[in-house]
Order: C-alpha cells, then structure tokens, then sequence
C-alpha cells in the first residue's frame, strides 16, 4: 500500500508541473471572464476537474448562462461515470467510503493506475493526484492574483498542454493490438459526435468502442 | 452571486459524479466480460480526450497551430521521450507557429 502510494506520487509529479501550467491559465482566463481571484481559487479547489472547469469558464467568457455553463461542465465530467465504473471493484469499503475515494479520480491517475487487467490499484490511484491536485490549486492561486503579467496564454502556446497530456497518457495504453483498436475507433466516435453534440457527449460516447474487447473474447 | 451559483453546481454535480460509479458498481464481484471492458475503458476515453482537443473547438473541426504542436509531442512521446519533454515542444511549437502567422 505505502510503496504504491510512493510511487504514486513520483509518477504524479510530470503530471502535476503540467496540471500547474493548466491551472495558471485557467486562473487567469477566470478573472478575465469576470471570476474574483477567491472564486478562480474556490473553483480548483473544490472542483478539482480540469476539463469541467475550462468548458464552464468557456461558456460565461461567451456570455452564456448559469445552466449553460453547468451543463457544459457535467457533460465534460461524463467521463467520470465511465472511470468510476471500471474502477469500482477496485475500491473496498462500504457505499460512502468508495464515494470518498471516488472523488480523488482525475485522467492521469485513473489510467496511471489501470493495471490493464480491469482492476485498478488504488493506493497508486490516490499517490498520482496528490501532487496534481497541490499542483492544481497554487496554479490558480498563481494565475488569479498575478495573471495580469501573463497576458493573452493562447499566444504562449499553452492550449496544447492538454491534448499533449494526454496523448502522453494514450501513448502508455497502446501496447496492445486490441487497445490500438479501440483507442482508433473511440477517436472515430468522438470526432463523428463533435459537430452534432454538445462538447463533452462525443467523450462520454466514445467509451462504446469499449464493447470491441467483448467482440474479440467471445470469438 | 450568479458565479458562486455556477460554483456551488459544478462542485456538487462532479462530486456526484465521480461518487456515482463507485457506489453502483461497487461492493461485489463483477463478471469477466465487464472486466474486459473495464481494462480497455482508458484507451477508449483517452484518445477522445486528444481528438477533441486537438482537433475540435466547441462544436466545429478544424486544425489550429495547437494541433501541429500536439502532433510534435506525439511524435517525442512515441520515440519515449518524457512527458515534460514533449509537452514542453508542444507548448513552443505551437507558440512559435503563432507568433509566425
């Protein structure tokens, strides 16, 4: 337990210099959307999801709507569902105590931590968001108070911080040919979805292409 | 007031969210069949992650000079260079395509 929740936070280090940068832009794109730096910083704090909180943030920045924003936002999140499914027989303890651990999922430590046999190893899990989430927070903090000196972030570059993120975390899964399949056909759904769903659903949807492993076992 | 509002949904909704799984699928033995699926659910939802990342901006496809830099992180991490590394390239090729345009 100790030894993977040791390597955990090892492994969640790259992970959280890159959460940080993230973190720094979306404090500053907060303010300029009208956040106060407490709300940006109580936002990353408390929310904790990365994706959730750009695709809200996108939508009052738009001049969008409370309801808008936060359907945006559960929508991103849909993933989650997804993760937290397969990662449930991963977790011991009763019904609060797997909500509990529930909630330390983040993208880079679930799939840190699948040991590619459908179980998960927690402790690990729970080792690879701590320095994220420390990360996460002194990002906003950072970005919120002092974003001003930053200025525009799409001129720095860093909108491709998170899909380089996680094309590093793909990378990992596709040693084999069946993962290959699935990640080629998940990507096929998501980018078929773009255009005639609200951003956040093609993700969620590709989690069908899951159903290949099914196909390929029982043949 | 209304963007406490905004907060106050998005912690509640994630919380539920990622609570949502664990709490249904948890606490007993599952079948085979969805441990299968269990183990490729990763590869799935990541490379939507980056497609739509990459390649999508809200509802419309399109490439962007992100889209060049994340193709040249993808080529480092593909030759297993680090993940700092290759984000890092990503982060200035796309910097520098801007700054040319």
């Amino acid at each position: 337990m100790t030894d993977s929740f040791r390597s955990g936070l090892r492994l969640g280090i790259p992970f959280g210099i890159v959460a940080f940068v993230l973190s720094l832009s979306f404090g500053v794109l907060a303010r300029q959307a009208g956040f106060s730096a407490l709300q940006a910083i109580v936002t990353s704090a408390l929310v904790f999801a990365g994706s959730a909180q750009f695709a809200a943030l996108s939508i009052v920045a738009g001049g969008g709507g409370v309801a808008a924003a936060l359907s945006a936002a559960t929508l991103m999140n849909g993933r989650f569902l997804a993760m937290g499914i397969a990662l449930a027989p991963s977790l011991p303890g009763g019904p609060l105590a797997r909500a509990a651990q529930g909630q330390a999922v983040v993208d880079a430590s679930w799939a840190l931590a699948n040991r590619g046999d459908g179980t998960f190893d927690r402790w690990l899990l729970f080792g690879t968001t701590v320095p994220q989430y420390v990360a996460w927070v002194s990002g906003t903090v950072i970005g919120a108070l002092a974003g001003d000196v930053l200025g525009d972030t799409e001129r720095l570059g860093l909108d491709a911080v998170y899909p380089s993120v996680f094309l590093a975390l793909l990378v990992a899964e596709l040693k084999q040919a069946r993962a290959r399949k699935v990640a080629a056909v998940g990507a096929g759904i998501a980018l078929c979805l773009v255009p005639l769903t609200p951003p956040g659903l093609p993700i969620l949807a590709a989690s069908a292409a899951t159903l290949i492993g099914l196909g390929g076992r029982h043949r | 007031m209304t963007l406490w509002l905004l907060i106050a949904g998005c912690i509640v909704t994630t919380a539920l969210i990622k609570a949502a799984g664990p709490v249904i699928a948890g606490g007993r033995d599952l079948p085979a069949w969805f441990m299968s699926i269990a183990a490729l659910m990763a590869p799935a939802l990541l490379a939507a992650l980056v497609v739509t990342a990459a390649l999508a901006d809200g509802q419309r496809l399109g490439v962007g000079a992100h889209t060049a830099g994340v193709a040249v992180a993808g080529v480092l991490l593909w030759r297993g260079h680090s993940v700092v590394l290759a984000v890092g390239a990503a982060v200035v090729v796309t910097a520098t395509l801007r700054a040319l345009a």
